[in-house]
């Protein structure tokens, strides 16, 4: 018992228990391999965001090749960023016969809850080289503070 | 085109590159999505690079094989942490034949909000020529 409390495991009574005990550590396991490596959310919305975080912001960014910048709205609230537009792919000459099109044109629209408060008014984004960065600084409740140690 | 008619835009994870040799240095390698349409006059490609340079772009045709090869920098030190992360990043590459004779000194690239724009002229040997057929 000693052992369990001290690793921090959760305490298995019945042999009910063994096949949830089991799922817990396959789910530890997992997250074991994936951490901070690459954690896919699949939300599966345009546009795909990676998000990081600073001592002082958020930031979002996401790739939006093509887009230009008064084609993108981004509106913030304290816990979430809503990121929407369009894509416009401008027509090209009449007589143009194509080899491939894959490149793809239409509207988005998506939110992204943020793991911590946010201060609205000094959001900033901007939009270089196809991509999408906003810097969304932290409320003063989410930021980190130092406690002294008497 | 009404507002109902445009689509929505789906998210893709990008492809990634089937490399013929490993780079000495690691890293993802990304085949770009492209538009290809020909006109009378040229071929034109476009292609989705976002975060690439232009200078950090290297555009190369030889023996008709046209190269893309676009590098991505990172900043290098960083102390951000992923809070999550849904696209990777890295470098771009892409090869195409090209069947049609270009005349190589009137290429002309651009590089815009991520997606570059390559305007290859047909050399005039194959330009396509109107010929007419005569009754007899």
């Amino acid at each position: 018992m000693l052992v369990r409390r001290i690793s921090n495991w959760p305490n298995f009574r019945s042999s009910y228990d063994e096949l949830d005990r089991m799922r817990w550590e396959m789910d530890k396991l997992f997250e074991g391999l994936t951490r901070g490596f690459y954690k896919e959310s699949g939300a599966g919305v345009f546009p795909l965001v990676n998000m990081t975080e600073s001592k002082d912001s958020f930031i979002v960014q996401a790739e939006t090749p093509g887009i230009k910048s008064d084609d993108i709205d981004i509106s913030v609230t304290h816990d979430s960023i809503s990121i929407s537009g369009e894509r416009k792919i401008p027509a090209e000459k009449e007589e143009a016969k194509y080899h491939r099109r894959e490149r793809e044109a239409g509207k988005f629209s998506r939110i992204v809850s943020l793991p911590g408060q946010v201060d609205t008014d000094k959001a900033e984004a901007t939009c270089v080289d196809g991509i999408l960065t906003v810097i969304l600084p932290k409320a003063e409740v989410s930021k980190p503070k130092q406690i002294t140690v008497k | 085109m009404t507002e109902a008619e445009i689509r929505a835009l789906q998210a893709k994870e990008k492809a990634q590159a089937p490399v013929p040799a490993e780079g000495t240095r690691p890293g993802l390698v990304f085949s770009p999505a492209v538009d290809i349409f020909e006109t009378e006059k040229e071929l034109t490609l476009l292609a989705d690079m976002p975060g690439v340079k232009a200078d950090d772009l290297t555009i190369d045709l030889r023996d008709n094989v046209l190269t893309l090869d676009g590098e991505v920098k990172l900043p290098e030190v960083s102390d951000e942490e992923i809070v999550f992360q849904e696209y990777r990043t890295g470098k771009y590459s892409r090869q195409f034949n090209l069947t049609e004779m270009i005349d190589q000194s009137k290429i002309d690239a651009e590089l815009k909000d991520g997606v570059l724009r390559l305007t290859l002229p047909k050399a005039e040997a194959a330009k396509p020529r109107k010929i007419k057929v005569k009754a007899s």
